[in-house]
């Protein structure tokens, strides 16, 4: 193999990993706090709150990403005039604010789903014991509920940030040069998809591991009921 | 003419409609789909083999493989398995004194690449599910004479079905999903007749729209087949119980 090649593509691919990380950090962090509120709404807001979020739950995961992003990328252009008498045609002109919106709807569509399992994972007795310390509304969900529902939903939390680092590469297709785009460019170019692949996937792979080994991290720092028993 | 009469006659099935076009699409969209699923399974059931395996070496590369295939993402694989596969075959030709360019067909390519991809998806279900058949009932199939293939035939192989048949529902919807990303090399599949339509008539929310609902039906009806299968296969626990 070429070790000069792949050195160079190595230093090319590089140059697309900040914006791979953007991507995926900002719509992270967007999508965990919007699946926040739509948990808490399926969790609370019984039978209207229960359709609304299960519809919504339902076309995210139902539907290809890249199609979500196509709709909210080329879809909506259409309706340029009507979004510039809003002020948001700014927004939505971007390839990398739409990119940004379709992962941000998407993600958040399966981590409500996982929010809303841990919600319902933290016991009675626990809300109970917290009660009857004269704990209630938001303080008993600051301090108790939402701090026990993350222990349940991080190791499935954990998966999601995985499969929204891989999912920043279908912003490639609508013209964003991160990682992949930059890889799928250097490909069409050279032909050379194998040495390609292996630089691009060793990239990605390492990406995963470091965000692997922070979640064992939290993990950790968050049980540390588990750790006491494992200690005696 | 009101919206609703000028949507539907955009995507519909009169003489400016659209819908013939999208419904083969989407047959496509299935058939891509479902041949990759069915590579992923057979190429996923030898990685299975391998991961059960007694010898180290064969453990690790089986390992490597899901790693590898779950870590990196599948837009890659595609790129690798349509440009590589068009270089290869250029290569072959070359061989027999052909210089000219043989492109890799596009279906061929999203078999394989969904094939591959799902069968490290596919791999970690059939392993799950051959370490929740109980111990006893393989033991009790030796006890009553059964030899080894008879035994995987009609004894494990049954119940590992059993249990991976959710996980395999999760994947065949993955699988589903990803297929769209096949459009990149112009299989005329869903997701690029509904770009086809959008560029030629410049109405690309419409057609985008109807994107999504055809895939929500697909994924929907899917998911309704594959709660048949599981109560079917799993009639005999319920009777037990």
């Amino acid at each position: 193999m070429d070790t000069g090649f792949l050195w160079e593509t190595f230093l090319t691919l590089l140059s697309g990993l900040p914006l791979t990380l953007e991507l995926a950090v900002t719509s992270i962090l967007a999508g965990s706090a919007l699946a926040l509120a739509i948990s808490l709404l399926a969790v609370t807001g019984g039978t209207v709150g229960r359709t609304i979020t299960g519809a919504y739950v339902f076309v995210f995961r139902g539907s290809p990403l890249l199609v979500q992003m196509f709709l909210i990328y080329y879809g909506l252009g259409q309706f340029r005039h009507e979004l510039q008498d809003l002020g948001v045609w700014g927004f939505f002109r971007e390839p990398y604010w739409c990119a940004v919106l379709a992962l941000t709807l998407n993600t958040a569509a399966y981590c409500s789903e996982i929010f809303r399992g841990g919600l319902q994972a933290v016991s009675i007795q626990e809300i109970e014991a917290a009660r009857a310390c004269g704990m209630s509304g938001i303080l008993l969900f600051r301090r108790i509920i939402l701090p026990i529902a993350i222990r349940h939903a991080l190791p499935a939390y954990g998966n999601e940030i995985i499969l929204m680092l891989k999912a920043t590469a279908l912003a490639s297709v609508i013209t964003i040069m991160e990682v992949t785009g930059l890889a799928g460019k250097l490909i069409a170019d050279s032909f050379r998809a194998f040495e390609i692949f292996i630089v691009a996937g060793a990239i990605y792979l390492a990406i995963i591991f470091v965000v692997t080994r922070m979640l064992m991290v939290v993990e950790f720092w968050l049980s540390p009921h588990m750790r006491m028993r494992l200690q005696s | 003419m009101a919206p609703i009469d000028s949507y539907l006659a955009l995507v519909g099935f009169g003489q400016t409609g659209w819908g013939w076009l999208l419904l083969t699409a989407a047959a496509m969209t299935i058939g891509v789909s479902v041949c990759g699923f069915l590579a992923g399974t057979v190429i996923g059931t030898i990685i299975t083999f391998m991961q059960l395996s007694r010898h180290m070496a064969i453990r690790w590369l089986a390992d490597g493989y899901t790693t590898i295939l779950r870590g990196v993402p599948d837009l890659l694989v595609i790129y690798l398995f349509y440009f590589g596969g068009s270089a290869f075959l250029g290569s072959v030709g070359g061989l027999f004194g052909y210089q000219g360019f043989i492109g890799m067909p596009a279906f061929l390519t999203g078999t394989l690449a969904l094939g591959v991809v799902s069968a490290a998806y596919q791999a970690e279900v059939f392993r799950g599910a051959y370490r929740s058949v109980a111990r006893g009932e393989i033991e009790a199939a030796s006890a009553v004479g059964m030899r080894p293939w008879p035994k995987f035939r009609r004894i494990v192989a049954p119940l590992v079905l059993r249990y991976a048949i959710p996980g395999l529902g999760n994947t065949w919807q993955l699988v589903l999903k990803e297929s769209a990303l096949v459009s990149v090399t112009g299989l005329v599949e869903l997701l690029r007749q509904s770009q086809i339509a959008a560029g030629s008539t410049r109405r690309p929310f419409e057609f985008y729209l109807m994107a999504v609902v055809l895939y929500l039906v697909i994924t929907w009806f899917s998911s309704i087949l594959f709660r048949r299968m599981e109560a079917r296969t799993t009639q005999g626990i319920r009777g037990a119980l």
